[in-house]
């Protein structure tokens, strides 16, 4: 270690940068892990097909760029209402076939699973395995302020991500249905007793859940371009980073988000790229070992 | 099924295969019913721990992947020591190696809810291709060649084979009847009813004096070592394995897609579901993509668990139940 | 002179900072029926939890039959004669009622003292509870009052020294509840320890031989059901003034 020890010393330029780059990518993995937040953390539901969500709002933003020369991030927020309507769709189906029944635990993963890959072969099918990407203004451009980088590709996700979260965070603190969905995964009679009725709560949960996707998305194409198959390299960050924050806390996920960032920058800058994947899993392991509630989740 | 009547069938079965590696040589079919008993080694090993215990694997591919691995490793190994390892001891490696995963992993994430198990085997499986896409020795991204051996001659040379691929066949045969009588033994055992115990609910089963952590780990471990020993022929099948190959999405989701059609609860489940669904797809790969041909059976997943939970076995259960009510 | 059974000492359970039990003792004696009731939230679940090791305590020690098993698994907890049942029966439910009873039998009680014929067994345990002839039933369409039947006789399946029996009755008809009464006091006369948990107080003072009453996570009385209807402390606990 005394290695990249010396190294920040006798270059701290380049540690200063993979601590940037961290924080942007950080900041832009808690929009990844912001709808799984909410499905996982807040409704109980392991929506693994989560990923697989965010890459067809990647290929949407990529189709509208090309077909009509939309911006990714515009194209991301227009099509959140499709999004929406296409969660409570898929919630509703969850709940008639596994959650009325109480057979959640197998039935829904395989759910789940086989909706990930019905999704990922899908989009095989018709874009093939070949990298999408998108042309904005702002891809390619950067600003260096001193030593440091900004590439504007990472900055713009970064700060929509942001503001996203932040959104949401205070939605579901602020507003009546905001707080029964937060409500719902605490106490279900109680929210019965209030007169809202607890299913409902959980498909427009379900359906924001989702709608993030569209933007999280968005942006993916944004920093990098993107095939089908990368929907599986996200389930593992995704996981780890809601896992590593603690259930149902929003603030932990952008944490854990932030941390889960400057990890994997650090490993891009001091190691080697391919091992980019396993950071997540190394975080989510580890986790699960040692505190499985989480940095922020209440302690079971 | 009783006793007698199944091991009737089991030997009914290997007489059947014999025959047919007997009969014919079109090497066509040795290679489709090859992946066919494979599926199958697979879905059993897949539904001790998910079906009969209730833990799902998502990482199914991985386990396969290592077992083939393991034999790329040992098959570059052994013969630089000087030694010419029998395809037995491939498997038993495949066997050993996944069969520790599986245990190591369960260590680390069964004593937490099943989610975290899932997760935790579906991140393991990208991991595990990630490593194996960066370990030159096995031929990382680009993969490695195997040469085909010559078929073996057994027994003092009263057995021998046309062809490799048949002795293959025949192998795998074998392995798959041996899955078929450890899941069954499992299946009708006081260890099986200790798993499904566990599955119908596991803080009742542990306050019922079920050891529960220990037999869970040690259905992961025997899910593990069966899931190696898949794979541990399959390099000598393909002659070339790379991650990209051998991480496949189809096995990915046929491990779990057969035992589910087929129904989780009953040890011949798997059997049925991977029996149909393996033929199905062998007949189809000539005429579709390997594309459409996993999104079918993630459809039919998808279909199976909305409509039939219990799986074909379990709908003609309920068949039955019904017609001896009305009856 | 019967034997100490039971000993809990000082047991302490929070979730993180909410106390559930503030040091808690508890005695019993062989045989003996003891009745544990306490408001809503005041922690007797939590002390189930605690003795059958569903849950690890904080802080305390309990000694069962002599031996420390403040530490020990639940699993090795019921073979060593601790059974409690649920307040929300958790059948097996794709076993039948007689594959409920296997489970405890092969798994609770040690390999020794299994009796021959695990069948036969089951089915008189079956007849103690009244479900003669429904051991083929399936286990996952029960009445509510079969259900608490099914409970218990699986706790008997597992030859207890000592039953727990968690609100075993709450919600059920007048008649229902002298059923399982009954049963209670049945395995009662076989030399069972019972720890009842409930809110239907004629229930409980008709079947114990002491109570201790539970508030806020602390032991706030003690003794025969008679002392406890008179208690000012335990009127207190229950109607709030």
């Amino acid at each position: 270690m005394t290695g990249a020890a010396t190294t920040v010393i006798t270059d701290p330029g380049l540690f200063l940068n993979a601590v940037v780059a961290g924080l942007l990518l950080g900041g832009f993995y808690a929009a990844v892990a912001l709808g799984l937040s909410v499905a996982f953390g807040q409704l109980d539901i392991v929506n693994i097909a989560h990923p697989a969500f965010i890459i067809v709002g990647s290929y949407f933003a990529y189709l509208f760029g090309a077909r009509y020369g939309f911006d990714p991030v515009i194209t991301g927020i227009l099509l959140t209402p499709v999004f929406f309507v296409l969660g409570m769709a898929v919630y509703s189906i969850y709940y008639a076939s596994f959650e009325r029944t109480g057979q959640e635990s197998l039935s829904g993963l395989a759910f789940f699973f086989g909706l990930m890959f019905i999704i990922e072969v899908t989009l095989i099918m018709i874009y093939g395995v070949d990298y999408r990407l998108v042309s904005a203004p702002y891809i390619g451009v950067n600003w260096k302020i001193g030593v440091v980088d900004f590439p504007l590709r990472m900055a713009i996700p970064f700060v929509v991500s942001m503001l996203m979260t932040i959104g949401l965070y205070f939605y579901l603190s602020k507003t009546f249905i905001g707080r029964a969905i937060l409500a719902v995964s605490q106490d279900r009679q109680a929210l019965q007793l209030m007169g809202a009725d607890p299913v409902k709560i959980k498909q427009v949960a379900f359906g924001l859940a989702l709608a993030t996707a569209s933007i999280a998305g968005a942006l993916l194409i944004v920093i990098g371009p993107v095939e089908p198959s990368i929907n599986r390299e996200y389930i593992g960050r995704a996981f780890a980073i809601v896992v590593l924050g603690g259930m149902g806390s929003i603030a932990g996920t952008v944490l854990a988000a932030f941390i889960l960032g400057i990890a994997e920058s650090f490993v891009l800058t001091y190691a080697s790229p391919s091992w980019a994947p396993a950071v997540a899993f190394g975080i989510l392991l580890f986790t699960l070992a040692v505190r499985p509630s989480g940095i922020l989740g209440r302690p079971s | 099924m009783r006793l007698g009547g199944f091991w009737g069938l089991m030997a009914a079965a290997l007489l059947a295969g014999l025959a047919f590696a007997a009969l014919t040589n079109n090497e066509y079919y040795f290679f489709a019913a090859y992946a066919i008993l494979q599926a199958l080694i697979m879905a059993i090993a897949w539904n001790i721990l998910g079906g009969f215990t209730g833990y799902v694997n998502f990482g199914s591919a991985g386990f396969f992947a290592v077992g083939a691995y393991s034999t790329v490793a040992l098959h570059k190994f052994l013969p630089s020591i000087g030694i010419d390892a029998p395809l037995f001891v491939h498997v038993l490696a495949g066997a050993v190696v996944c069969g520790l995963i599986g245990l190591g992993t369960g260590y680390l994430t069964l004593r937490l809810r099943g989610v975290y198990f899932a997760i935790a085997t579906l991140a393991l499986a990208i991991v595990g291709q990630t490593f194996m896409n960066n370990w030159g020795y096995v031929g990382a991204a680009k993969g490695t060649s195997i040469l085909t051996p010559d078929p073996p001659q057994l027994f003092w040379g009263y057995v021998s084979f046309s062809s490799y691929v048949k002795y293959l066949f025949v192998v795998m045969l074998l392995l798959s009847l041996m899955a078929i009588v450890i899941s069954r033994y499992i299946a009708t055992s006081r260890f099986g009813r200790g798993l499904a115990a566990i599955r119908d609910d596991e803080l009742a089963a542990e306050c019922m004096g079920v050891p529960t952590l220990r037999l869970k780990l040690i259905s992961a471990t025997v899910m593990g070592a069966l899931m190696g020993v898949a794979g541990a022929p399959y390099p000598f099948m393909v002659t070339f394995v790379d991650p990209q190959s051998a991480f496949s999405l189809v096995i990915a989701v046929n491990s779990i897609a057969m035992p589910m059609i087929g129904g989780t609860a009953y040890w011949y489940g798997p059997v049925v579901g991977a029996l149909l669904l393996g033929t199905a797809q062998e007949v189809l790969s000539v005429t579709i993509s390997s594309e459409l041909n996993v999104f079918l059976v993630g459809v039919v997943l998808v279909g199976c668990v909305i409509l039939a939970p219990r799986g074909l076995v379990g709908l003609v259960n309920d068949m039955r139940a019904k017609a001896k009510r009305h009856g | 002179m019967a034997e100490r059974i039971l000993s809990v000492k000082a047991l302490t359970k929070r979730f993180g900072g909410f106390v559930a039990l503030d040091c808690v003792d508890l005695q019993l004696d062989e045989g003996e029926r003891l009745g544990l009731i306490g408001p809503n939230g005041s922690g007797k679940t939590t002390m189930i939890n605690c003795i059958s090791g569903a849950l690890l305590c904080d802080q305390g020690t309990i000694i069962f039959k002599g031996a420390d098993i403040t530490r020990l698994a639940a699993h090795r907890r019921t073979r060593r004669g601790i059974v409690r049942s649920f307040q929300i029966p958790r059948p097996f439910r794709t076993m039948t009622i007689l594959q409920n009873l296997m489970v405890p039998m092969e798994y609770a009680v040690a390999p020794g003292a299994r009796g021959g014929d695990l069948e036969t067994e089951a089915r008189d345990i079956l007849d103690v509870v009244g479900f003669r002839g429904r051991a083929n039933d399936n286990s996952g369409r029960l009445t509510q009052v079969d259900m608490r039947k099914l409970e218990l006789a699986r706790a008997l399946a597992a030859k207890p020294r000592l039953l727990i029996s968690d609100e075993a009755m709450a919600g059920l008809s007048s008649s229902e509840v002298d059923e399982i009464l009954d049963i209670l006091f049945k395995l009662n006369g076989r030399g069972v320890a019972v720890i009842m948990i409930e809110h239907i107080m004629r229930a409980v003072f008709r079947f114990s031989e002491r109570v201790v009453v539970l508030d806020a996570g602390r032991k706030i009385a003690e003794g025969t059901p008679a002392q406890i209807v008179k208690d000012p402390l335990v009127e207190r606990a229950y109607l709030g003034v």
